[in-house]
This record gives C-alpha cells, sequence and structure tokens, in this order.
C-alpha cells in the first residue's frame, strides 16, 4: 500500500470520527491533490474514487455483533473498509458492507454446504475465486466483487446450473419469486452454449403439502440440511453422484415433521413448491398483509397473501424473537379452513331445530331478551381459543353489566390463576430458551402444541447440548430426551432431590422448567404447580436475572384473556346456567349444561359449538378483523385484516358491542381506540405492541401455601391430532388430509 | 458466408456423432430411488451372520465411539459380500442400526459409491474397466465379447445366475490395460475375492469365464504369458543396474 493511500485513509478515519461532512470532503479532495500522490497508484485510487460511504447500508438490514470487541477484524470489500468479528464468512463481511453476493446453498441458518459456488468472489493474492459463503474473513482481506473474474466465474456458475435445468418458469409456481430467476437476471450470462438435451429426475412424493418437481432442482441441499438440522427428521437425503445425483428419500417416505412446509421457502428454485397452492396463483397478483398465526400460543408473524376476498397462501414473516422464520405446517396450510363452513348470516333455531337466517335486528333483539330473562348468576360466557383480546375485554365489560361475572376463556380449565402473571406465561421468553442448558417439561408434548417453541428447544439441545427431562405420557421428541415418567410422582421425586435426574438440573446454569397448560384441566393443579415451583426454588430456576420457570400455553387467546382475569366465580356455574353465550368456543365441554339453556353462538365456524347453539351470530375470523393478541411468552400483537370478512358477519367486539345497546346496558365504547383504552386500564402490557413486557413478580416467591395433594393419575396429552386443534383447522381439507397421512398411528 | 459453411458442417458432424449407437453410461446397478419387488423390500429380515457380526464389532472398533458411523463404508461391504453380492434395502436399514445413524444416510453413501450394487448381481461379478487407456486398448471390444458371450445386457445378470457385467472406472492397472476385475461371491464373505485379470483379449476373457463357470479360478493378475506382474515383456530392458546414489545424500560429497 502506497503512502497516499495510507495517509487518505488516516485522513478519512479522522474525519469520520469527528468532521462533519462537508469538511470530510475538503480533505479528500485536499489529499487527491498532494503532489505524492502523482504516481501510479494515485492514478488508479483517481481512478476509481472511494465508494460513497454513506451509500452503504448493510444488505437486508445485516446486524454486526461483537461478541469480544478485542476480536474485530478489518477487511476491505470493493475498497471499503468493513470491521466484522472474527470468524465472519467472506460472504458475511460482503454484507455489511453493504454488497449482495448471489448464493443458493448458503442459508444463514443452516450449516454450510458450499456446493452451488454461485457465490465465488475474487480476493486479493488468492489463485482463483473463492466461496464467498465457506470462506472465513481474515484481517486485511481484500475482497472484489465486481471485477470481470468474479463477474466472469459467476456467468460460468450459472450458465452450468443452468445446463440441467428445465427452464420451464412459465409453468413453474416459483416463477416471480424464483432466487434462480432473479440472479439469472441480476448476475447470469445473457446466452448458453449447452445444445445438448438435459436430464430429467423421478419426481418424490413427500406427502400432501409438499409438491415436487425435481429435474428443476439445483442440488442445493438446503432441503435436506434443513430437515437434518432444523425439523429433525432425517428423511431427505443427496442420492448418487454426479450428473446422476438428486434429492430423495430413496424409499418412499413421506415427510412426517410438522415444519415440513418451511423447505417451499428455503428451496430456491421451484423443485420443492406448496402443493395446496400449485397452480393457484401467480405471487404478484397477491397482497401480503402483515399478520399474526392464531393456530396456537406462540403467534407467529405470518404474511396473508390474498386475491381479492380469498386467503391464497400463509408465508412466515421474520421475527427472531418467536418464530425466527419458520412457521409450523399447521399455521401455514389450515387457510383453506377459512373457506368452508364458514357462518354468514344470524340464525335462529326454531321449533323444529332447524337453524332459520334472520336480520342481525331480530337475532340481537332475541338474544337480548332472553338474558333479561334469566337470573344474572345463571349467565355464562366462554370465550373461544381464537378470541382477541379486544373482543373478551367486551365480553366479559358486557356479562358484568348484566350481572354475571361467570366468564372464561377455554383451555384454562375451571379455576385459572390469573393473579400473578408469571403463573402463565412463559417468563425466560420464547428466544430466552437458548441460553438454558437443561430443560425439565412438566405434562407438555411442546412438538404438538408449539412447534415453534418445540423447534428452539431443539435448537438448543444441538447447539449446547442441553438436557432434556420430560414427564408426561410416551410422546414423539425430535431431539435427545430422558423420559422421567408419566405421572406427577416423578415431580414429587424430584422436588426431593431423590431423582437421578434432579442432579443434571441442579447443576445446570440457567434450568428451564416448561409446564404444559394441559394441566390446568386437572383437580390438582395448585398441588403440581407448588411442587413444581419447588423444584424451580431447590434447582435455583428463579433468580434475579433468569426466570426458568415457564407455562406453556395452547391458544392463542390463553393469555390475554387471563390478563383481563377472565376468570369464573364458580367452577361448576356451567352446570346452573340458563344462559350461556359461547363467543367462538368449540371445545367447551357443554354436556353438564341443563336441557333448557339457551345458547348463544358467536363465532365463524359450524363447528362443535354450533350443535347446541339456538341463535348463530356470525363473527370475523382472524384474517378478517384487527385483534390483538397475546402469544405464550406475553408479548402482544396485532392482526391486520387481510380479506373482507364474509357474509353478513362481523367483528367480535362490535357484536357484543350492539348487543350491549339493545340490552339496554351501553358499553363506553364504539370504537377499536377506545376498546383499547378500556383494554389499557385491566391489562396495559396488551398495549405493549410487538414489546415483549416480562412479568415483574415471581410466583414463587408469592403463592400462598397449597394445601391439596397430588393426585396419582398420569399426565394426559392434550393435543391429540396436531393437525387438528381449532374451528379453522377442523375446517380444512388439507389438514385433514395430513392427519389421514402424516399422523403416526 | 464462411460462417454459414462452418456452422452447417459443425451441425454435420453433430449428426453423425447423435447417430452413434449412445453406450449407456450407467455405473451403478440400480435408480436412485428404491422400489419395492419381493426380494427386495424394506420387511425382509436381515442380519448379519454371527460371524460378520464379529468382523462388524471388529471394523467398529476401529473407529471413536461417538464416531460409529465412520464404519459406513466396510460395513457396507461386509453386508454386500454377505448378501451375494448386492445390497437389499433391508441391509442397508440393518447397518443404519448398527451405526446408529438414520437410514438415509446410509442410503446416500450407497447410492453414491457405485461399487455397492442395489440389484441382484452374478455370482461372478465381472466389472470391465471403461476409462480412457483401457479403452484405447480395447476395453470395448473386451465387453462386447463378454455380453455377446453371456448373452446379457449390461448390469444384467445371466438365467444361472452366475455372471453379470458391469462397468467401472480405472483400477490402477493401466499399464496391462485391458483388464476386468471379477468379483467373486460364489463363497460368501469367507471366500470373497476381488481379483483383476489383465492383458487381455476377447478370446481370453471368455477363456476365463469359461474357467469360472467350471468352478475353477483361473490365476488372476496379468494373461500375457511372456510378462511378470507389470513388467515389461521379455524381462526388464531399463533400469538394469544399482541406481546411482544421489549426490547431496551423501553430506561428505557435497
Ligand atoms: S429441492 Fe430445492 S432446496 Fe432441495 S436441494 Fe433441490 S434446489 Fe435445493
Ligand atoms: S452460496 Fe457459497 S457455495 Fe453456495
Ligand atoms: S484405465 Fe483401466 S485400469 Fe486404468
Amino acid at each position: 500500500m502506497g503512502l497516499g493511500h495510507l495517509a487518505s485513509r488516516a485522513l478519512l478515519r479522522s474525519s469520520r470520527l469527528g468532521a462533519s461532512k462537508p469538511s470530510h470532503h475538503l480533505l479528500r479532495r485536499t489529499v487527491v491533490s498532494t503532489p505524492e500522490l502523482h504516481n501510479s497508484e494515485a492514478a488508479a485510487a483517481e481512478a476509481q474514487p472511494e465508494p460513497d460511504l454513506p451509500k452503504r447500508t448493510p444488505v437486508a438490514g445485516a446486524r454486526v455483533h461483537f461478541p469480544n470487541p478485542d476480536d474485530a477484524i478489518e477487511v476491505f470489500v470493493d475498497g471499503y473498509p468493513v470491521k466484522i468479528p472474527k470468524g465472519m464468512t467472506v460472504l458475511q463481511a460482503c454484507e455489511v458492507a453493504g454488497v449482495d453476493i448471489p448464493r443458493f446453498c448458503y442459508h444463514d441458518r443452516l450449516s454450510i454446504a458450499g456446493n452451488c459456488r454461485m457465490c465465488l468472489v475474487e480476493v486479493e493474492k488468492s489463485p482463483k475465486p473463492v466461496a464467498s459463503c465457506a470462506m472465513p474473513a481474515l484481517p486485511g482481506m481484500k475482497i472484489k466483487t465486481d471485477t470481470p473474474i468474479a463477474k466472469k466465474a459467476r456467468e460460468g456458475v450459472m450458465e452450468f446450473l443452468l445446463m440441467n435445468h428445465p427452464l420451464d418458469c412459465p409453468i413453474c409456481d416459483q416463477g416471480g419469486e424464483c432466487d434462480l430467476q432473479d440472479q439469472s437476471m441480476a448476475f447470469g450470462s445473457d446466452r448458453g452454449r449447452f445444445t445438448e438435451t438435459k436430464r430429467s429426475v423421478v419426481d418424490k412424493n413427500l406427502g400432501p403439502l409438499v409438491k415436487t418437481v425435481m429435474t428443476r432442482c439445483i442440488q442445493c441441499t438446503r432441503c435436506v440440511r434443513f430437515a437434518t438440522e432444523i425439523a429433525g427428521v432425517q428423511d431427505l437425503g443427496v442420492l448418487g453422484r454426479g450428473s446422476g445425483e438428486e434429492i430423495g428419500t430413496y424409499v418412499e417416505n413421506l415427510m412426517t415433521s410438522e415444519l415440513s412446509g418451511n423447505v417451499i421457502d428455503i428451496c430456491p428454485v421451484g423443485a420443492l413448491t406448496s402443493k395446496p397452492f400449485a397452480f393457484k396463483a401467480r405471487n404478484w397478483e397477491l397482497k401480503g398483509t402483515e399478520s399474526i398465526d392464531v393456530s396456537d400460543a406462540v403467534g407467529s408473524n405470518i404474511r396473508i397473501d390474498s386475491r381479492g376476498p380469498e386467503v391464497m397462501r400463509i408465508l412466515p414473516r421474520l421475527n427472531e424473537d418467536i418464530n425466527e422464520e419458520w412457521i409450523s405446517d399447521k399455521t401455514r396450510f389450515f387457510y383453506d379452513g377459512l373457506k368452508r363452513q364458514r357462518l354468514n348470516d344470524p340464525m335462529i333455531r326454531g321449533a323444529d331445530g332447524r337453524f332459520k337466517t334472520v336480520s342481525w335486528r331480530d337475532a340481537l333483539a332475541v338474544v337480548a331478551e332472553v338474558i333479561h330473562q334469566v337470573k344474572p348468576e345463571e349467565i355464562v360466557g366462554v370465550a373461544g381459543k381464537l378470541s382477541d383480546a379486544e373482543s373478551m375485554m367486551a365480553l366479559k365489560d358486557f356479562l358484568n353489566k348484566m350481572g354475571s361475572n361467570n366468564i372464561w376463556c377455554e383451555g384454562n380449565g375451571p379455576n385459572p390463576n390469573a393473579d400473578l402473571r408469571s403463573g402463565y406465561i412463559m417468563n425466560t421468553s420464547i428466544s430466552g430458551l437458548e441460553k438454558a442448558d437443561a430443560f425439565l417439561l412438566v405434562g407438555t408434548q411442546p412438538r404438538v402444541e408449539a412447534a415453534m417453541v418445540n423447534a428452539r428447544i431443539r435448537k438448543t439441545v444441538r447447539a449446547t447440548n442441553a438436557k432434556v427431562g420430560y414427564v408426561g405420557p410416551s410422546a414423539d421428541f425430535n431431539y435427545d430426551h430422558e423420559h422421567l415418567g408419566t405421572g406427577p410422582e416423578a415431580l414429587t421425586e424430584l422436588a426431593e432431590g431423590r431423582h437421578p435426574f434432579y442432579s443434571t438440573l441442579s447443576n445446570a446454569k440457567n434450568p428451564v422448567i416448561i409446564i404444559g397448560a394441559g394441566i390446568f384441566g386437572r383437580d390438582d393443579k395448585d398441588a403440581i404447580l407448588a411442587v413444581t415451583e419447588k423444584i424451580a426454588k431447590n434447582i435455583n430456576a428463579v433468580r434475579p436475572d433468569w426466570n426458568g420457570l415457564n407455562v406453556l400455553l395452547l391458544n392463542a387467546a390463553q393469555a390475554a384473556s387471563l390478563d383481563l382475569g377472565l376468570v369464573p366465580e364458580s367452577e361448576k356455574s356451567i352446570e346452573s346456567a340458563k344462559f350461556v353465550y359461547l363467543m367462538g368456543a368449540d371445545d367447551e365441554n357443554v354436556d353438564k349444561l341443563p336441557e333448557d339453556a339457551f345458547v348463544v353462538y358467536q363465532g365463524h365456524h359450524g363447528d362443535k359449538g354450533v350443535y347446541r347453539a339456538n341463535v348463530i351470530l356470525p363473527a370475523s375470523a382472524f384474517s378478517e378483523k384487527e385483534g390483538t393478541y397475546a402469544n405464550t411468552e406475553g408479548c402482544a400483537q396485532t392482526t391486520v385484516p387481510a380479506v373482507p370478512t364474509v357474509g353478513d358477519a362481523r367483528d367480535d367486539w362490535k357484536i357484543i358491542r350492539a348487543l350491549s345497546e339493545v340490552a339496554g346496558v351501553n358499553l363506553p365504547y364504539d370504537s377499536l381506540g377506545a376498546i383499547r383504552a378500556r383494554i389499557g386500564t385491566v391489562a396495559p402490557n396488551l398495549l405493549q405492541v410487538e414489546e415483549r413486557e416480562p412479568a415483574v413478580f415471581s410466583s414463587v416467591s408469592l403463592r400462598p401455601d397449597v394445601k391439596g395433594t397430588i393426585g396419582k393419575a398420569p399426565f394426559g396429552s392434550v393435543v391429540e391430532n396436531f393437525y387438528m386443534t381449532d374451528a379453522i383447522s377442523r375446517a380444512s381439507k388439507i389438514m385433514a388430509q395430513c392427519s389421514a397421512l402424516l399422523l403416526k398411528k | 458466408m464462411l460462417g454459414r459453411l462452418a456452422s452447417q458442417r459443425l451441425r454435420e458432424i453433430r449428426q453423425v456423432f447423435r447417430q452413434l449407437p449412445q453406450v449407456s453410461r450407467s455405473f451403478s446397478t440400480a435408480l436412485n430411488y428404491h422400489l419395492d419387488s419381493p426380494d427386495n423390500n424394506p420387511d425382509l429380515p436381515w442380519e448379519f451372520t454371527d460371524a460378520n457380526k464379529e468382523k462388524a464389532k471388529e471394523i467398529i472398533s476401529h473407529y471413536p465411539s461417538n464416531y460409529k458411523q465412520s464404519a459406513v463404508i466396510p460395513l457396507l461391504d461386509l453386508a454386500q459380500q454377505q448378501h451375494g453380492g448386492w445390497l437389499p434395502v433391508s441391509a442397508m436399514n440393518h447397518v443404519a442400526k448398527v451405526i446408529e445413524v438414520a437410514p438415509i444416510r446410509v442410503y446416500e453413501v450407497a447410492t453414491f459409491y457405485s461399487m455397492f450394487n442395489r440389484t441382484k448381481v452374478g455370482k461372478y461379478h465381472l466389472l470391465v474397466c471403461g476409462t480412457t487407456p483401457c479403452m484405447i486398448r480395447g476395453s470395448r471390444e473386451i465387453e462386447d465379447a463378454l455380453l455377446k458371450h453371456l448373452g446379457v445386457k449390461r448390469n444384467e445378470v445371466t438365467k444361472d445366475g452366475l455372471f453379470s457385467v458391469g462397468e467401472m472406472e480405472c483400477m490402477g492397472s493401466c499399464v496391462n490395460a485391458p483388464m476386468i476385475t471379477v468379483a467373486d461371491y460364489s463363497n460368501g464373505s469367507e471366500g470373497y475375492t476381488y481379483n483383476y485379470y489383465e492383458d487381455l483379449t476377447p478370446k481370453k476373457v471368455v477363456e476365463i469365464v469359461e474357467a469360472f463357470r467350471r468352478g475353477e479360478k483361473p490365476p488372476h493378475g496379468t494373461q500375457s504369458p511372456g510378462r511378470i506382474n507389470s513388467g515389461p515383456e521379455g524381462g526388464n530392458t531399463t533400469l538394469l543396474g544399482e541406481p546411482k546414489a544421489p549426490p547431496c545424500r551423501d553430506l561428505d560429497a557435497c
């Protein structure tokens, strides 16, 4: 490096430190005109002026995190210096420098394969182009990404990739969002020299969700790495060699993973596409709406792609704290349930037992009349598992005004503990699970209850070799675990330190206990919670800097309902109820309901709740309304309407608001803003949208002593069928196919 | 004008080559996916014999206990010898169980290496080297002679189940090209041999096959009477004396 260059860099740096921009330009100009720069190198520097510094922004918001500031190294990307931590690859360094390197096999959440060679760049002093994704950046490396060599290398690789690629973009579902298409436009050559015949590959059957056109595959092996590393099902592999190489399962094997849909997203070409979405729409016709998933309590961030009034597909949205960039198959594919078995008109059951369509006015009048005829303590309200916070607030306020306090959310059990927030949310937070080094799962099978939480646990187990102990019925895990027992006795043993697994827990630095929401339905719930808290205390899981005692909820509505205090006054109220308001509650056991009780079902699907209903009030589904949901870690997020509601359906809270007026007990809010302000007075954390509000007090220190004793009954599994857990997924044809084909019998 | 002529000529040349009967280049004996058949499906039981179990244990002991999967190739080889020269899917599953990996990881290896046969082969599997030196020295004729004599296609087994012919790449005997390899599975994994027959002619190779059919074990190595191993016919012609000592080895001399 010539002196001139050095000087210019030193000046540049000092100017970046202190001086404002104009003077910085000035300084540079002075340097360029100094006589010592009149040598050949200076001429080169002049011909290639330093890139415009402020323009460089890291690609896709790539963040640089320095675990140890001493480990920072400096490399030059196209002459532009960047500081990166040691151990980053050349490709990552380029990203930080704002240069997008084309790639197919590299994916930042998967291991590095380095087999597509698309990411070739030139590195000074290296005799040939290097694969930047697999090359660690070294101090002072001079990386060149736009030289003729780099460009030619990419064009060459692209030509090879396209050699056996069918180029059937017009009939390919990936068309328009295909990495190969985009990158061949951006980096490829405009001609090819291959005139022979192309190879073809037999399509594989991976099940009802993933469609394969294996001739399009470019053998990047992303799908194989995803299945092995993230989904934890070793079904896919690279078979054969050379030009005969193909991706497959060798033996006929469906992909039985709850995350299998994600291979559709990571496949850079159209080899793996969505079967239900096949030939349904082109991606540029779709309107994307950023929303929240409600199929489980994780609240995965999704994008709902719709065309006109129809939801065409659901894709994940990046959220490092919740779902990273994956979603479960239920989240991705249950959308077709939104089109089937919908309730679109208010209906009243006539004397002959048949439903008759009526107007909203008549339906509400009937409900208002009946509710005034029963005693306040005979009124019961149940919120369903898909309810948003606004409608639960409205329902609670309405029934309270009618004099009843018997209102709860299904899945919370007869006697929920809503007093301490830490007693029902995931205190560690989902991303916090990655810091754990030992897990104790109590009566929960996260793989079916919350697939994204399970993916996190698996990630942790893989990364840190964390030990997992599990108490509950025998279940399917995709990581190593120790089955400690099926019933609560195992917990007692752990609490007393008699169990061999106890030492693993107590030696762990950050132990995590996860209690499944399935125990909410048990009579000895409090005793079990008390015992678990004792374990937590003994193994020091709850400390000021670490709260490892968690509850894993099952439904999207649960956390918000407990935040809002939807706790019934009496546990048995349903047995003496005369008026029951089911707000989308389909799984509540209504067998004990008296014969003459009047049941109002407000919801969007003609599901189980409708069988017993006297009046049906059609409501909008999560894709059609704006609503607040709190996920299992207590993070409030809002859905956004992506499509219009069907028929005459209305938003839940609006129905209740209208009903309150007909019933003569006006609720004091009539806009979303007003009802949210009301929520703010009860549970302000629900207004902190997209920001997780940790619970302040830990239940360990505050819960009163529990008298009850622990029962003998073993823990049950709460989710029998992963693919069908709520009204929408039960109405979905795709989910029905999945449960027929993929469930392990 | 010239350019058009040239391209015309090029097209003609291409046409000529197109018409050549295309020799199918399939090295492996099977497809890259499995299709169930009565003698090859995952439900058939398969296990190492007791003797081979010992051998397998011995093989695994060569590797650190947490890297058992490193034994996949030798174990597949053992399984192939035991099963008469080919690997049914249940054998691969068994190997996967022994080394504690998912079956697909074993399938990947077995499909990658063309010397693992995934369909039936004959008791004597004859592998003709098709790489350049052998090809120049007439390996195509050798293969044609074999196929014609046995009346089979490549990778097909004769009716009596004795022979099958395959192709493989250079075995390092180019100096004695052309050559074939005979994998002898007629005596299980104990009597398994894998011998080279070199310096062949179409006539010689048929004689060798016939000797095998009679149950003999023809001597392997070069078939040219005048040669010893890879040495030239009629004895060595060069490098006859002792080599001179390299000058700088002798430190005093420098
Ligand atoms: S199917 Fe797609 S993801 Fe899998 S290797 Fe082929 S191109 Fe890559
Ligand atoms: S992205 Fe680097 S080799 Fe594929
Ligand atoms: S080319 Fe046939 S052995 Fe080398």
